[in-house]
C-alpha cells in the first residue's frame, strides 16, 4: 500500500529544546499522502504545521517515529542524506526568496543547477520554457525588484517546479498576495502539479484557496486531524 | 588530472553568483575596491620606501670598484666607518696576489647650494685621482680635473634644487660655492642618488679632501680598496689578509661589504621594523574593509542563501560564492593599486631623489598579500553563513 504513497508519516513526535526547557510540538503524527495528491494543511498559528513541513522537507532531522519521503526513510538521516533528500522537493515560501542579483531566468536555473546534471544551455532552455508556462515568457530577464508580488511568486513556482520534483512543499504561498494574484498563483501551481503528477503539501491560512485541495488536514496543538468537517468548522 | 578538468568544467558551468552579487550592488563593490586599492598602495609605498632606504644607503658600497674592502673593526656603516691607519694598506700590499691597496676618505660637509645659497649636508668622498675607485664612468673620465685644488664632482641626483647649476655646469660655465671657509668649483657631474642621511654627494681627490677637512690626517683612512691579480683566488687572499692584518681592521669581499651594510640597516636601525609595521597596518586596514563588505554582503543575502540550502545546495556552494567574491575583489583592487603606486613612486622619486622602482617580485608579493587579505576576510565572513539555516526561514 505504501508504494503508492509519496509521503508516509508514522507515529512522528518532535520536540524543541532540551532538559527542563524541552517542549514537544508534534504528537504522534500519522499521515499518508498518495502520489499526485494535493493536500492542504491548515490550523491556527503555532500548531506545528510549519515544523511538520520542515521535517518532511528534510530541513530538520526527525527525532522519533518514521518519516518516509518517496521511499526514503529520513528519520535519523545524516546531514549529507538530508541535503540529497532536499533536492527531490520543490519549495515555495511565503516570501518569494528570489535572489535579488539574479534575473528571473537565472533564479529558475538555480533550481536545475543543484542537480548538476544539465549543461548551461539546456538549463537555460528548460528555465525559459518553465517561465513561459507560468505566464512570464516576456519577462525572463527582469530582476525580482522589477516584478510585482504575484509575478515574483510565479517565478518562485517556476524555480520549484522546473526540475520536476516528486513533491512540492508550500508554506503560505499566497499570504503576501492580493486575492487575484493569489488565485492565479495557486491555479498555476495546481495545473502544473497535475501535469507533472507531483504531490503537493500546502500549508495555508487562506480559505480562498482551499478548493484546489484533494484533501484537507487540520492541525491543532501538534496533533493532526483528518476530518474535513473539523477543517471546515475551523473556517 | 581528470578530477581537475572535471572541477574546472563544473566551475565554468556554474552560475557566477559572486560576480553577479558584486555587480548588482555597485556602491558596495566600489567601496571594497577603494579599500583594497588603498591598502595595496599603502603596502606598496611602505615596501618601496624600505627598499629605497636599503638601496640608497648602499649605493656607494655597491658602486665600489674593488675586489676586497678593508674597514675598521669599529665601522658601523658607510656613514660611520670610523678610520684606521694607512699602514694597514701598506701591509696589505705585502700579501701575494694583491696588486694595489688605495685609501678612500669619507666625511660629511656643510655645503652651500650655489643656486639658492642654502646650507645642506653633503657626503664628501676623497679618492686617489690616479686610479678609479668607483664604477662610475662620469667620475672616472674626470679624474684629472679633481687633481686641481678645490675642484669637486657633483652628484646631480642630489636632493634639492640644482637644476640651474647643473645646466651651467653642462654649458661649461664656472660654478663655485663654499664648503666651510673654502671656495670650491663644481668641475663635473655624475649620478648616483641621495640617501636618507645625506642630501647628496661630492667626489674629489684625496688631497682636496684633506684641504676641506684640515683636522683629518692623511694617515686616517675610512676605507681601503684592494685590487687583486686576475688569477688570484678572492676568498683565499681575503683569508690571508684577515690573518696577516691586526684586529683593528676587517677584510670583506665587495659583495660581503654590501651585505655588511644591509645587515646594519636591517638590524641596527629601526627602519626595517617601522616599514614592516607600516605594511602590516596596510594589510590589516585591507582585511577590515574587505571583511566589512563581505560580511554585509553575506548578511543581506542570508534569506536567499537559506533558500538555496533548502533547495539542496551544500554549505560548500555558499562558501564558493564568498571565495569567488574575495578573488574578484583582490584582482579588481590590486590593478588600480598597482597603477597608482607606480605613479606615486615616480612622484616620490622626483621629489626625494630616492631610488624607487617597482620590481616584478614586489608586485607579485603584494598581489599574493592581496589574495591572502581577501581570503582571510572572506574566511571570517563565511562564519556568518552558519546563520543561513533553512529551518528558520520557513
Amino acid at each position: 500500500m505504501s508504494t503508492n504513497h509519496s509521503i508516509v508519516v508514522h507515529q512522528l513526535n518532535h520536540s524543541f529544546g532540551a532538559g527542563n526547557l524541552q517542549k514537544q510540538v508534534l504528537f504522534d503524527i500519522n499521515l499518508a499522502i498518495s502520489a499526485g495528491e494535493i493536500v492542504i494543511m491548515t490550523g491556527p498559528s503555532g500548531s506545528g504545521k510549519t515544523t511538520l513541513l520542515t521535517l518532511i522537507g528534510g530541513l530538520r532531522s526527525a527525532q522519533t517515529g518514521s518519516l518516509k519521503v518517496v521511499g526514503h526513510e529520513i528519520t535519523g538521516a545524516s546531514e549529507n542524506d538530508l541535503v540529497k533528500a532536499r533536492r527531490n522537493n520543490g519549495y515555495i515560501f511565503q516570501a518569494h526568496n528570489l535572489h535579488g542579483s539574479l534575473t528571473a531566468i537565472e533564479n529558475v536555473q538555480m533550481g536545475l543547477e543543484v542537480h548538476g546534471n544539465l549543461a548551461k544551455p539546456e538549463r537555460h532552455r528548460q528555465a525559459a520554457a518553465m517561465l513561459e508556462k507560468v505566464g512570464l515568457g516576456d519577462r525572463i530577464h527582469y530582476y525580482p525588484a522589477d516584478l510585482s508580488g504575484g509575478q515574483k511568486q510565479r517565478v518562485a513556482i517556476a524555480r520549484a517546479l522546473v526540475s520536476r520534483p516528486k513533491i512540492v512543499l508550500a508554506d503560505e504561498p499566497t499570504a503576501a498576495l492580493d486575492k487575484k494574484s493569489g488565485r492565479d498563483v495557486v491555479d498555476i501551481m495546481h495545473d502544473l502539479a497535475k501535469q507533472q503528477g507531483c504531490t503537493i503539501l500546502l500549508v495555508t491560512h487562506d480559505n480562498r484557496i482551499l478548493d484546489i485541495a484533494d484533501r484537507i488536514v487540520y492541525m491543532e496543538d501538534g496533533r493532526l486531524s483528518k476530518q474535513p468537517e473539523l477543517a471546515e468548522s475551523a473556517q | 588530472m581528470l578530477g581537475l578538468i572535471k572541477t574546472l568544467k563544473t566551475l565554468g558551468d556554474r552560475t557566477p553568483l559572486g560576480l553577479k552579487q558584486l555587480k548588482h550592488d555597485r556602491l558596495r563593490l566600489l567601496t571594497a575596491i577603494a579599500g583594497i586599492t588603498f591598502a595595496d598602495i599603502l603596502i606598496f609605498m611602505q615596501l618601496g620606501f624600505a627598499d629605497a632606504l636599503y638601496k640608497s644607503n648602499t649605493q656607494y658600497p655597491r658602486a665600489l670598484q674593488a675586489d676586497l674592502v678593508i674597514i675598521s673593526t669599529q665601522a658601523k656603516n658607510f656613514g660611520q666607518l670610523r678610520t684606521f691607519t694607512r699602514r694597514r694598506l701598506w701591509q696589505a700590499q705585502d700579501v701575494p696576489g694583491v696588486v694595489s691597496a688605495e685609501p678612500l676618505y669619507l666625511g660629511s660637509v656643510q655645503w652651500r647650494n650655489p643656486q639658492n645659497r642654502q646650507q645642506t649636508s653633503m657626503l664628501l668622498i676623497g679618492q686617489n685621482p690616479s686610479q678609479p675607485a668607483f664604477d662610475l664612468p662620469d667620475v672616472n673620465a674626470k679624474l684629472d680635473t679633481i687633481r686641481l685644488p678645490d675642484h669637486v664632482l657633483f652628484d646631480q641626483a642630489s636632493r634639492g634644487s640644482y637644476d640651474e647649476m647643473i645646466e651651467q655646469v653642462n654649458r661649461g660655465e664656472r660654478v663655485t660655492t663654499e664648503i666651510g671657509l673654502r671656495t670650491v668649483e663644481v668641475a663635473g657631474l655624475f649620478e648616483v642618488g641621495a640617501s636618507f642621511s645625506d642630501d647628496g654627494a661630492l667626489i674629489t681627490s684625496d688631497q682636496n679632501f684633506l684641504r676641506l677637512f684640515p683636522k683629518r690626517e692623511a694617515g686616517a683612512v675610512s676605507l681601503g680598496l684592494i685590487n687583486l691579480e686576475p688569477e688570484a683566488d678572492l676568498e683565499q687572499v681575503r683569508a690571508e689578509l684577515a690573518a696577516r692584518l691586526p684586529d683593528d681592521v676587517q677584510v670583506l669581499t665587495q659583495a660581503g661589504y654590501v651585505d655588511f651594510e644591509l645587515n646594519d640597516i636591517q638590524s641596527a636601525s629601526p627602519i626595517g621594523f617601522v616599514f614592516g609595521l607600516g605594511s602590516a597596518m596596510g594589510f590589516i586596514v585591507g582585511v577590515v574593509i574587505v571583511y566589512q563588505v563581505l560580511s554585509t554582503d553575506v548578511n543581506s543575502h542570508l534569506g536567499e542563501y537559506a533558500t538555496f540550502r533548502a533547495m539542496g545546495y551544500r554549505n560548500s556552494y555558499l562558501l564558493g560564492i564568498v571565495v569567488e567574491e574575495a578573488i574578484i575583489l583582490s584582482v579588481l583592487g590590486f590593478v588600480p593599486g598597482l597603477v597608482i603606486a607606480l605613479g606615486a613612486y615616480q612622484l616620490t622619486a622626483a621629489a626625494t631623489a630616492l631610488p624607487l622602482a617597482m620590481p616584478t617580485s614586489r608586485a607579485i608579493t603584494v598581489l599574493t598579500l592581496t589574495f591572502v587579505m581577501c581570503g582571510a576576510s572572506g574566511a571570517i565572513a563565511t562564519r556568518r553563513l552558519q546563520a543561513a539555516d533553512p529551518a528558520d526561514i520557513f
